[in-house]
């Protein structure tokens, strides 16, 4: 890999939410942060500290109120409906807390929904494509069932494959883990760290447990809507998918 | 997005809610039936009356006694003059009327004829000759009457097939002899069935020589020394010679009821072609009329359509903001949403086709002689217009998702 590449630059990111005339809600309040390519990035923070808007703004699903925000290089404030689906669908992969997927597809065409917002694929090199997919995430033998027939942890890896078939150069978690237990959470963190460490893809999760972000390589805490701290994990632990993340 | 995938999605997603979807179908199912059936339907009616009146002749003029006034209903005056066979004869001239092709005359009561105990009340016809070329009409069995018989006031009967059937049922009735009120008629022939009824059965009828209905049967009164007729019919040279025929016939009639100049008719020449575009009129706007009732339907059942759209756009909310975030476009999802309202509204209408099909062949079954043929022009119309209500009603809930924000959307219960 060259020269570190910044990939995502916020510069002075305020959102305001307002409810009714008078009440504001100040969400974010002056965010400056920039993340290269190839990083696994934690955002900790109490609970309405504004990592959820943080991360929206972040995947273009949201709009700043004010500050600029730069997706590899290109000033996403200045896009419109189009280039943005575009963005969504080629440079970045969403995964939920609660995985969002479509009660009646199966495994398989969850993966292929991006692929067809892309365009351009026959229908067997979908059909390839998301076999792959759901191959990387130690899915192989479930591609024909639906959420209801698959557990919490496997529907989270169908999320995973979703978000990774079209080879975003960027996956944003929001808080992946927190609707699973904690042997799942390990299968989660350990395909994240693949992802980021065989395909160098850039890796950005949001999360409550200390655990989870100690599997990263930086972890940057907000507050009240503002950056307190932004630190390196000295020795991030490698997630072992065999076994719980901590032991009760 | 493709079209296909777009379409391959909608139906997934109809196929979800199968009894909501069909219950949505069911207005415009209903509407675009009864939009085929009454076309169809109409279109039969229409053509039943043409031939109806194309049954009485071709190129044929009727002329009454009287005029036929103006009004809600029209009336004939009290006392108009008769018409006469000496009306009828004037008016088979070549010279002052080279229009005319042939004249026929009618008188007709209604009288008892029975055979044996049988008894039974028919339209009793004393016409000419020329009435059976005129009509382009004649006998099943036996014969017509002979110059003749016509000559002779003779006591002969030709029977129409329903008078035959009720006063012989199965047996053989030429040679026999039936009583026409109390007088006896030698029956000489059957006429072939007519069929229909719009003006009461032309089959419950019976014929006999003009001659012999006039001073044997019925009396008719005279009109110095000439007798008179109910009717004289008048059948042109051509179709296109129909309006110079009633010219000449009127300047015939004028001359010899003695009707100053600028005085009115006092008789009224009926011209069948008229008669065919007067009612050809009246059942076509009574077709769009009732078309347009059930186009209303059609309205509603968009409505519906709509109504279960919106329902469906907020339900899946949740579902747009994921496709969103997944990488669609507004316009990829108003095409889904659009895609599943006229996909409705299209099942909805080839349903409502079989549907308003089937109807129309019962009404075919059931009315006799009104044949309702479901058209090609009446099956497009019917495609293009449930396609059109569901674009149209698709529209503003397709809008809607369309505009929906990822996160809002995402963020909904
Ligand atoms: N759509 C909205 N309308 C109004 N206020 C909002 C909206 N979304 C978020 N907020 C407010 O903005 C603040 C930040 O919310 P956010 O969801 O980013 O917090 P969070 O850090 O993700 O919290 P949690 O850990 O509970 O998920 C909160 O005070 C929240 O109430
Ligand atoms: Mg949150």
């Amino acid at each position: 890999m060259n020269a570190p590449e910044v990939v995502i630059e916020l510069q002075d990111v305020v959102k305001i939410y307002r409810l009714g005339r008078e009440v504001t809600i100040p969400a974010l309040q002056g965010v400056n942060l920039r993340i290269r390519r190839g990083e696994m990035v934690a955002i900790m923070g109490p609970s309405g500290s504004g990592k959820s808007t943080l991360m929206n703004i972040m995947g273009a699903l949201d709009q700043p109120t004010s500050g600029a925000y730069y997706l590899e290089g290109q000033n996403v404030a200045r896009l419109g409906d189009r280039e943005l689906a575009r963005i969504r669908n080629q440079h970045i992969g969403f995964v939920f807390q609660s995985f969002n997927l479509l009660p009646r597809l199966t495994a398989l065409e969850q993966v292929e929904l991006p692929l067809i917002y892309a365009g351009g694929h026959s229908r067997r090199e979908r059909r390839r494509q998301a076999e792959h997919a759901l191959a990387m995430v130690g899915l192989a033998d479930r591609l024909h069932h639906r959420p209801n027939e698959l557990s919490g942890g496997q529907q989270q890896r169908v999320a995973i494959a979703r978000a990774l078939v079209n080879r975003p150069s960027i996956i944003l978690a929001d808080e992946p883990t927190g609707n699973l237990d904690s042997r799942s959470g390990a299968e989660v963190m350990h395909i994240f760290q693949r992802l980021n460490r065989d395909h160098g893809i850039t890796v950005v999760i949001v999360t409550h447990e200390p655990e989870i972000a100690l599997h990263t390589r930086r972890i940057v805490r907000l507050q009240d809507g503002r950056i307190i701290s932004d630190e390196p994990v000295p020795e991030p632990k490698i997630a072992d998918p065999s076994r719980a993340l901590y032991t009760r | 997005m493709p079209l296909g995938e777009a379409v391959r999605t909608a139906l997934r997603s109809l196929a979800v809610n199968k009894l909501r979807s069909t219950l949505t179908m069911l207005g415009i199912i209903i509407g675009v039936a009864a939009v085929i059936t009454l076309l169809a339907v109409g279109q039969g009616v229409e053509a039943y009356v043409r031939a109806q009146f194309e049954s009485l002749g071709t190129n044929v003029l009727f002329i009454l006694p009287g005029q036929l006034r103006e009004g809600p209903v029209s009336v004939r005056e009290r006392t108009p003059r008769p018409l006469t066979m000496g009306d009828m004869a004037a008016l088979k001239d070549p010279i002052r009327a080279p229009s005319v092709l042939e004249v026929a005359a009618e008188v007709e009561r209604f009288a008892r004829i029975s055979y044996r105990k049988r008894e039974t009340r028919v339209q009793v016809r004393g016409v000419t000759l020329s009435y059976f070329r005129i009509r382009d009409w004649g006998v099943a069995e036996g014969r017509l009457f002979t110059p003749q018989e016509v000559a002779g006031q003779a006591r002969v009967v030709v029977l129409g097939q329903l008078t035959r059937e009720r006063l012989f049922r199965e047996a053989n009735p030429i040679g026999k002899t039936v009583r026409i009120n109390n007088m006896p008629f030698k029956v000489i022939g059957i006429m072939t069935e007519k069929g229909g009824g719009s003006f009461g059965s032309e089959d419950l009828t019976a014929f006999i020589p003009i001659s012999t209905a006039q001073s044997r049967l019925f009396r008719v009164r005279t009109y110095r020394g000439d007798y008179t007729v109910s009717l004289i019919f008048v059948q042109a040279v051509a179709e296109d010679k129909m309006d110079a025929a009633a010219q000449e016939v009127a300047e015939i009639l004028r001359e010899r009821h003695n009707i100053r100049y600028l005085d009115e008719d006092d008789f009224t020449i009926i011209n069948q072609k008229d008669l065919i575009t007067i009612f050809g009129d009246i059942t076509r706007v009574l077709t769009i009329f009732l078309g347009a009732i059930a186009a209303i339907s059609l309205v509603v059942g968009g409505i519906g359509i709509m109504n279960i759209m919106l329902v469906s756009v907020t339900e899946r909310t949740r579902e747009i903001g994921l496709r969103k975030a997944l990488g669609a476009t507004r316009q990829d999802i108003l095409l889904q949403f659009l895609i599943e309202a006229v996909v409705l509204s299209l099942i909805g209408g080839m349903v409502g086709i079989g549907l308003g099909t089937m109807g129309a062949l019962t009404v075919s079954r059931l009315a006799q002689g009104v044949n309702a043929v479901v058209t090609v022009e009446a099956v497009a119309l019917a495609t293009g217009f449930s396609a059109a209500v569901g674009l149209f009603f698709g529209i503003y809930p397709a809008t809607r998702a369309a505009r929906l924000h990822p996160i809002e959307a995402l963020r909904y219960e």
